[in-house]
């Protein structure tokens, strides 16, 4: 189990006077502290750790924001920033002694632009509220997240989130344009704009995932893109995992890029299919998810060359989607594969790593024999195209020995990820969840310079902390 | 999620069944997306997982349900829309159901909301004093403005402004209304409560409908308001009364000359008769009350499944389709409004935010009606947009709730029948 640090005493005891300072910032609503009413802050999508925070802070403009921060940074109070909740690897997760700061009543679209195509919203609208607002004139905003429907926009530029379609579109660092953003003292930074190179150091590519370590985000500009003339998905089923491992490895090695190329196996096909009902192959031991866009005959052709690389492994079936609601439902079903998971056991640890895709079918194996040691099984659901890997560990929070086991299992896949020449990470971030493997990753100087990165936006190591870096070794961090 | 009932506590079999709800949860936050209240109000106490993570501590601590909670419990709309969206199949509406249970049972509310939920609990489930009661609220209506402030001036003001300004004439349609020509097979219809007094028209279409396409309908006289109102606001013996007085009365008629099907035009009622299984799950009349529960259907679905055709030439009308969440949500009915509307020559639009609630909410609009105004709002928005020339819904909620802003809101089997060779409806301009 995750240490969280002590909290700090003396701010415990002037749990008062940090209070007394929210209301006279925000209005009555939103400032949160009776304990029953903060129970529901003190976790998000990882519901494994929790701890009941100070006070929930719920500003609605960048100006209460900058109020906030300054009001905590003045006294010493820790904060976390917060979107959705929806964070898989504790990036919400709140300390005892820290304000949780809000950002979900910040959901307002501040501008669009067609003739530049970008977006400017605030922080706490979702990542498909972007493509709601712009869909009606053939727009879109790329990246897609699973939980694109519940997950902010903030977030995302926290955790630089991916999604299905990442392999052709890019992760949100590709997509984003500029940034309002606050720094712990309260001062508002605005950074980037709308073009390509911005003058002096690359400020968008420091925020963006750094995991609300540096500054909080409250506007976010992106680009949008044109819609594709048309796309079409198709199913591809196989006999075993490590054959759609290997058929995976045979498209993206022909040189053809598919905008989303997505993996599952028998456990995930059938809670999937349970809540999407979209005809997935329910014979199959692994299935691949094959989309391909632009007009119907590239599609054809795509669709065609994508079929005779598929041969050679012997699918059991293909079956390429032939409606707008087809492609729809099938979707459905893998995007709401972690929560579906849910259907077949009562917890799960949802990993992220990510590997070359070349190695692919030696990782599942192993991940396979991994599931036997520990014994628990794991539904495998992940971004086949670009390597993304999120195997999907199922344990019953309600037996502990079973949680440790996860634990232990989750940590040996992230391992075996580096191993492999991958990383720790794919798109949910380093959080909570995987700060001590950051050394499986990191040596000691590379550690120490992304930590004094950390030191000069944040001396005193007030925002998000507990996160992202081992704790043991940072005393900045515990103190 | 993990939780830590006690053996004891899970002796109970309503904790049992949360328990098992719970535990389904996987706290992935996916439903907060499409939950109203959490669009409006931007606070995770208000999204599904928060009222879940809320329930869940009062239901373990076993301690009475506190202020706090009892807030955030009122403000669910009960709309289920977290239902449709979760990918983990958590049954919200059981959960809530004995939420709301439990906060009757252990929480004393302050005088005022005790007075008008006592009241809303005698007069809407009886067209009696629904009618007794319509009458006095529109004599009141020249007075709103005497009203006090506060919370329970703004709950009289809410209810003086559903109250339509006109009454219907009194319809009875207990007894049997027999099939026109050869005789198809026989149905129940339940004829509700509030909805026969504010549109006695729509049973009067639904009979006239099913009658010309074949179907005996039968109104057993002693059935009566299906329980829903009582039920939703945590009342659970007066909703189990009213239950269980409708069981008896189709299973009657079962017995008797047998049913097709039991058919609801307020998909408000019907997600609670197709709820009755679940209901009675540890009651006498567990196997009749899950009988009942597999034959009920709302009226569109049947209309589906037995074949519906125009004999009309089509009005040139366009119509807003609100999907009322008791249908989309609460019974997974969604395609079949749509298809019979353009079926009987209309074109059909969807706003935009479908899946939100328009506020109604049973008799949410009475008791927290800020937010159902502010979604009323935003609703009446989305469908102004598609520029329609009506509204239809399959719930009469909704249809009171939307009525009086410039657009007709008229019932979907209304619409059916006209086109059918019923009457044009009432509400229609010429
Ligand atoms: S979507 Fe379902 S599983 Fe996820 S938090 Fe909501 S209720 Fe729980
Ligand atoms: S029933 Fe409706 S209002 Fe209540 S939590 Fe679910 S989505 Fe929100």
């Amino acid at each position: 189990m995750l240490a969280l640090p002590e909290p700090k005493a003396d701010i415990l005891a002037r749990r008062d006077e940090i209070v007394a300072g929210l209301r006279a910032i925000l209005p009555a609503s939103g400032v949160i502290t009776e304990p029953l009413r903060l129970k529901p802050y003190e976790t998000d999508g990882l519901p494994a750790y929790r701890q009941i925070p100070l006070a929930v802070a719920l500003p609605e403009t960048t100006e209460q924001v900058a109020a906030v921060l300054k009001l905590c940074h003045s006294i010493g109070v820790r904060v976390i920033p917060r979107g959705a909740g929806t964070s898989l690897s504790g990036g919400a997760t709140p300390l005892a002694d820290a304000v949780v700061l809000g950002l979900m009543r910040m959901n307002r679209i501040l501008e669009i632009d067609y003739a530049d195509r970008c977006a400017t919203v605030q922080a706490g609208v979702t990542n498909i509220g972007i493509t709601q607002a712009v869909a009606g004139n053939g727009f879109f905003y790329a990246p897609d997240p699973s939980s694109q429907l519940a997950c902010m926009i903030g977030g995302n530029v926290g955790m630089n989130s991916g999604g299905a379609h990442c392999l052709k579109y890019g992760v949100t660092a590709n997509n984003l344009l500029g940034l309002t953003a606050v720094t712990i003292e309260g001062d508002i930074l605005h950074l980037g704009g709308n073009h390509l190179d911005a003058a002096g150091y690359d400020w968008l590519g420091l925020i963006t995932g750094s995991e609300g370590m540096l500054v909080v985000v409250t506007e976010v500009m992106v680009r949008i893109l044109r819609g594709p003339e048309g796309a079409r998905a198709m199913l591809a089923a196989f006999r075993s995992n490590e054959i759609a491992g290997q058929c995976v490895d045979a498209i993206i090695g022909s040189g053809i890029i598919p905008v989303a190329l997505e993996f599952m196996d028998r456990p995930a096909i059938h809670a999937c299919e349970a809540f999407a009902h979209a005809g997935y192959p329910l014979d199959a031991e692994a299935m691949l998810i094959i989309e391909v866009e632009g007009s119907v005959a590239e599609q054809d052709d795509l669709l065609d060359r994508i079929k005779r690389l598929c041969e050679p492994f012997e699918p059991l079936s293909m079956r390429v989607s032939q409606s707008p609601e087809e492609s729809l439902a099938i979707w459905k079903g893998r995007k709401g594969a972690f929560g579906a998971v849910g259907r077949i056991s009562p917890d799960y640890m949802c990993m992220d790593g990510t590997i070359p895709t070349s190695r692919l079918p030696e990782v599942l194996r192993r991940i396979g024999e991994m599931s036997d040691q520990y014994g628990l099984k794991v539904a495998n659901i992940f971004h086949a195209g670009d390597g993304n890997l999120h195997p999907l560990v199922m344990f019953d929070a309600n037996d502990p020995d079973s949680f440790h086991r996860a634990e232990a299992f989750g940590a040996d896949i992230l391992k075996l990820c580096v191993e492999v020449g991958g990383c720790l990470t794919g798109e949910h971030g380093v959080g909570l969840e995987k700060r001590d493997l950051m050394r499986f990753q990191f040596s000691e100087p590379e550690l120490e310079r992304q930590r004094r990165l950390k030191d000069a936006f944040d001396p005193a190591w007030l925002l998000n902390p507990a996160k992202v870096f081992p704790l043991q070794d940072k005393p900045r961090q515990a103190a | 999620m993990q939780t830590s009932f006690t053996a004891e506590q899970l002796r109970d079999p309503d904790i049992q069944s949360s328990n098992k709800i719970l535990r389904t949860c996987v706290h992935c936050g996916m439903c907060t997306a499409t939950c109203p209240t959490f669009v409006l109000l931007g606070d995770e106490l208000d999204s599904p997982r928060g009222r879940i993570y809320l329930m869940q501590d009062m239901l373990e601590s076993g301690r009475p349900a506190t202020a706090e909670v009892v807030t955030h419990i009122d403000r669910c709309l009960s709309c289920l829309s977290c239902m449709t969206t979760c990918p983990s199949g958590v049954n919200y509406m059981h959960l809530i159901d004995h939420g709301r249970r439990y906060v009757e049972e252990t929480y004393t509310r302050p005088w005022h909301e005790r007075l008008l939920r006592n009241t809303l609990v005698r007069v809407l489930p009886s067209p009696s004093r629904m009618r007794w009661a319509l009458t006095a609220a529109r004599l009141a209506k020249p007075f709103r403005a005497l009203l006090p402030g506060g919370v329970f001036g703004s709950r009289l003001r809410a209810m003086l402004d559903l109250a339509p300004t006109h009454l219907p004439p009194r319809q009875v349609v207990n007894g049997v209304h027999r099939a026109d020509g050869t005789r198809r097979g026989r149905v129940a219809l339940l004829a509700g409560c509030a909805q026969q007094v504010l549109a006695p028209s729509i049973n009067a279409a639904t009979i006239r409908l099913l009658t010309r396409l074949g179907y005996d309908v039968v109104v057993p006289p002693s059935a009566g308001c299906c329980g829903a109102l009582t039920h939703h606001m945590g009342q659970h013996d007066p909703a189990m009364a009213a239950a269980r007085t409708n069981i008896a009365a189709w299973s009657a008629e079962m017995a008797g000359e047998g049913l097709d099907a039991i058919l609801i035009n307020t998909s408000g009622c019907g997600t609670t008769v197709k709820d009755y299984g679940f209901m009675f799950r540890d009651e006498p009349e567990q196997a009749q009350a899950a009988q009942i529960s597999a034959l009920a259907a709302d009226i569109s679905q049947f209309l589906s499944r037995i074949g519906y055709a125009p004999t009309r030439d089509p009005a040139g009308l366009t119509v807003a389709y609100h999907a009322a969440c008791s249908l989309q949500h609460g019974q997974s009915v969604t395609a079949e409004p749509k298809t019979l509307l353009r079926k009987a020559g209309f074109t059909v639009v969807e706003p935009a935010e479908g899946h939100l609630c328009c506020g109604s909410a049973g008799t949410y609009n009475l008791l927290q009606p800020e937010i159902a105004g502010r979604l009323r709002e935003r609703k009446l928005d989305n469908i102004r947009r598609t520029t329609p020339d009506l509204i239809a819904a399959g719930n009469i909620g909704c249809l009171t709730q939307l009525a009086g802003a410039g657009l007709p809101t008229i019932h979907t089997v209304e619409l059916l029948d006209w086109m059918a060779g019923g009457p044009r409806p009432a509400a229609l301009p010429a």
